[in-house]
């Protein structure tokens, strides 16, 4: 990463007004979406959107070809093009011909895209957004931070500061009054502007209709008061029916500001009159800007289905944090990555897409039902396709691949840093480059001896009926063999046998979030072989992670490479493969595995793993299980936020890292309860190593190992 | 319907009153105007569109309020405090008013004034916005206008404001009975 991104991180991260009230509003926001949206089945909305607006986007040209056709019956002048400049020369054409001195412009993305205003400016026109937040980002000197409200990073203050300047007065920090000092100022300019500039939410083909969405009135004040108005409008915006726009408009609202309607919705079709008595001037711009180019992407035209309601943003652990500017000029966030990629170029997104910690939380509520985290990851495999990958990186990787040797050498390094762990199972400080990595969080002690060899020494009870294979993937074999003990325990009160084949490898996530497919795809093989070699009823992980690169992403990058040798196997494997506490809480409901009776246990608390949750769906059985086992479960607070963990982005990114770690730290201590579980190792590492430098009299735990505590033979049992 | 739209569009700041006919809504009309101190004076102006309210009632008594004109001028409608209008429809589930807002009086005297009074039949009220556009088409209306409570904002710091560019009141007086006087 460029030093220039890491100042741009850092200095977002140092910016207390931000992280402050983005945090109070994604805070907020939660709650607040979770309320417009009872008594709506938001599968069954998301997926009318998904539908209506993917199938709109495979007719593009045909879509375009019917708006101008009836626009242009009712008068509009249409022009479609797909590229910028031709957009700026057209408006300035317009604008020369009516002899336009004056601007006011409602919000418009697409226009932000193609940096109307400056160019407007530059030759010589008075341009005013109209939108508040617009407007002082626009005296400020600044670019939207936010799709929906483009100065949520700037406080009463700044903008009392600003205003002041303009106005030429000093004014209180009042927001009221700043709003109707916006109000005021603003009015003489929508009365004088000959030219009005908007974008659009919806465009539909079927009439020629454009649909604006506001809360402030501005866009009515916008497309009535001058007598040329303009519509500049990407065409992802485009759908074929006008009953389309009711499902858009249901979600739109209450994804992006958690409102059932917004105050004032439009919907244009063809001129209107003007209060001379003239009929107005409207021109409508369809901008491709490689849109169509995305959408005849097989991967990429999913992005086509987003309404721009920037929830993706709202919900994301890392928006909170830092903010939109560090995503760049225009689009921020999630979709922002993924439109940064196509509109400026793949190149572009190159840092931003680092970003991303693939928690998946954008990914449930994107009423477009848009994989975003999905959309990230392509991004960095084509980048990885590119460029290739670097060379520390590809070190890394063949040494990963190296069970024995990645032990070795982790070790190794573990007990050079002995000095710095004290003695205990913590390496608490880091020298030199790797102190980010301890910053805040210790890191785990290497395991003296890794469960693969530890598991030999064990003694397994004979002629158990069933047999179930353990992945254990690189944590617990190295760093939390206990973990892996637990598991075997807990099994073989279940009847079951556990198997470790050796020959088990990374399940491939590192480098596949890199973008590194082809080394993904030999972990793939390496474990599919390996897994599938020995007769087994179940194929078992205690790291969600692992398991969902065993269920879904060992098929999807063999798939995504045309490698259709493993597939079949892989799919076997897929529907082999559980995660600890769904078996756990099967052989629970089936008799086969009991607690301690009548235990109280005490309060607890669980972390959900993002991969658990969110692509697994299994947030409930461990909160079952451990509430069988007689502990009484105490929420926290956002107990589905990611940790920070993140695979190697902790490494990548750890100043990002480490602050929503805080928050997690956090959390779990207002909670109250004294131990917190969780089914991910990578988890317990981040949360463990959290909790250790904070001090807090808290025990950090994996469900396995709390549950396996518990277990007693159950009656009959061999 | 009206007992879900009156809670919804109170939940987003509007007004909602209800009559049985025309003339009891003129009275209250009237009655508004006077209280708001509408007079002939620039900022204290109110105008009216055109509207078939207009043509079922008794002018006099309005025509009586200084200040209170029927030709709506831009200029007239951005001095005015009080803008007045007859909307065509009332969504229950979003508490939102839908007008075919094509005529540039409407548009004029509901988004420059800082109070907006629309007038709407109580026949007007649909369940939702589904019911709405099986009931109108956008060629027959080139503006067709969704208003749901008084413009806002929260732009500052996510501090909801109301009141931003449109008015910072709407008061919503639906009228059951609309042909006769009694």
């Amino acid at each position: 990463m460029r030093q220039e991104f890491k100042t741009s991180i850092d200095r977002a991260l140092r910016n207390a007004n931000l992280t402050g009230a983005l945090g109070k509003f994604s805070e907020a926001y939660k709650v607040n979406r979770a309320k417009v949206y009872e008594g709506i089945d938001f599968e069954e909305l998301r997926g009318q959107i998904a539908e209506l607006k993917s199938s709109a986007s495979s007719i593009l040209p045909e879509l375009v070809e019917q708006f101008r056709k009836n626009a242009e019956a009712k008068g509009a002048k249409v022009l479609y093009t797909n590229d910028p400049a031709q957009v700026r020369e057209y408006i300035l054409k317009v604008v020369r011909e009516n002899g336009v001195k004056s601007i006011v412009k409602s919000k418009s993305m697409a226009t932000e895209e193609i940096h109307l205003n400056s160019f407007l400016e530059k030759a010589g026109l008075e341009v005013c957004e109209t939108d508040l937040g617009e407007w002082i980002i626009q005296l400020a000197g600044q670019t939207p931070s936010h799709m929906v409200m483009p100065a949520i990073h700037m406080t009463k203050e700044e903008v009392a500061a600003l205003f002041s300047k303009e106005v030429d007065e000093r004014l209180a920090s009042d927001i009221p009054r700043l709003v109707k000092v916006a109000r005021k100022e603003m009015r003489p300019k929508f009365l004088r502007a000959e030219m009005g500039i908007s974008g659009a939410n919806i465009a539909v083909a079927e009439t020629g209709s454009i649909v604006l969405v506001t809360n402030e009135g501005n866009a009515r004040l916008v497309t009535s008061l001058p007598k040329v108005h303009i519509a500049v409008i990407g065409i992802e915006k485009l759908v074929a029916r006008f009953s389309d726009i009711v499902p858009i408009l249901k979600a739109l609202p209450r994804s992006a500001t958690a409102q059932l309607l917004t105050s004032y919705v439009s919907v244009i079709t063809g001129p209107v009159p003007n209060s001379d008595g003239s009929t107005k001037e409207l021109h409508i711009i369809l901008m491709d800007n490689r849109r169509s180019a995305m959408a005849a992407d097989p991967m990429f035209k999913e992005a086509m289905q987003c309404i721009r309601c920037a929830s993706c943003l709202n919900v994301c652990p890392i928006f909170r944090l830092v903010g939109g500017h560090v995503f760049g000029k225009v689009y921020t966030g999630g979709i922002g990555t993924i439109l940064t990629a196509w509109y400026d170029e793949l190149k572009s997104s190159e840092e931003i897409q680092g970003l991303c910690i693939q928690c998946g939380a954008c990914k449930d509520v994107c009423p477009g039902r848009i994989d975003i985290p999905g959309l990230i990851m392509e991004i960095r495999r084509r980048l990885v396709k590119e460029q290739g990958m670097d060379l520390t990186q590809k070190a890394i990787f063949s040494v990963v691949n190296n069970r024995r040797m990645f032990h070795g050498l982790l070790r190794a390094a573990s007990v050079a840093a002995k000095p710095f762990s004290k003695g205990s199972k913590f390496i608490r400080h880091l020298p030199m480059f790797l102190a980010d990595l301890t910053d805040g969080r210790s890191l785990p002690a290497i395991a003296a001896k890794p469960f693969r060899d530890v598991f030999p020494t064990i003694a397994q009870p004979q002629g158990l009926k069933e047999r179930a294979v353990f992945y254990a993937g690189c944590l617990i074999d190295f760093a939390y063999p206990e973990m892996g003990e637990a598991l075997v325990k807990l099994l073989n009160h279940a009847g079951i046998e556990v198997l470790f084949p050796d020959d088990q490898t990374c399940c491939g996530a590192p480098a596949r979030y890199s973008g590194a497919y082809e080394t993904a795809a030999r972990n793939a093989a390496d474990n599919i072989k390996t897994l599938m070699g020995e007769r087994a009823d179940y194929v078992i992980s205690a790291c969600p992670t692992c398991t969902v690169a065993l269920c879904h992403e060992f098929i999807a990058t063999l798939e995504s490479l045309g490698n259709s040798h493993w597939l079949p196997q892989a799919r076997e494997l897929a529907a082999k493969t559980v995660d600890f506490s769904t078996l756990a809480k099967k052989l629970v409901d089936e008799g086969r595995l009991t607690f301690r009776q009548g235990q109280a246990l005490g309060a607890i608390t669980y972390h959900d793993s993002c991969h658990l949750k969110r692509t697994l769906k299994a947030d409930q059985p461990p909160r079952q299980l451990l509430r069988q086992a007689g502990y009484e479960l105490t929420e926290m607070f956002e107990c589905d936020t990611c940790c920070g963990m993140g695979g190697s982005y902790s490494l990548k990114l750890p100043e990002i890292s480490a602050p929503i770690l805080q928050r997690k730290i956090k959390n779990i201590k207002d909670s109250g309860a004294q131990l917190a579980a969780m089914d991910c190792p990578g988890c317990v590492m981040q949360i463990r190593g959290g909790i250790d430098q904070d001090g807090a009299p808290v025990r950090v735990r994996h469900t396995v190992e709390i549950l396996a505590e518990q277990v007693v033979a159950s009656v009959g049992k061999p | 319907m009206f007992e879900q739209f009156k809670a919804k569009a109170e939940g987003v700041s509007a007004e909602v009153h209800r009559f049985s006919t025309a003339a009891e809504a003129l009275a209250f009309l009237v009655g508004f105007l006077q209280g708001e101190g509408v007079a002939d004076l620039a900022g204290q102006y109110g105008v009216f569109a055109a509207c078939p309210f207009l043509n079922q009632v008794d002018r006099t008594s309005l025509a009586a309020i200084p200040g209170l004109s029927f030709e709506v001028t831009r200029e007239r409608a951005a001095a005015a405090k009080v803008g007045i209008s007859q909307v065509d429809w009332a969504l229950a589930d979003t508490g939102t008013l839908a007008q075919d807002a094509t005529a540039i009086d409407k548009r004029l005297v509901s988004t420059l004034p800082s109070i907006h009074v629309a007038l709407v039949e109580t026949s007007g009220l649909r369940p939702d916005m589904r019911a709405l556009l099986a009931d109108i088409r956008p060629e027959q209306a080139a503006y067709l206008a969704m208003i749901t409570g008084p413009s806002r904002t929260a732009d500052i710091e996510r501090v909801l404001t109301i009141g931003a560019h449109g008015p910072e009141r709407l008061v919503i007086v639906f009228i059951d009975r609309m042909g006769g006087s009694n």
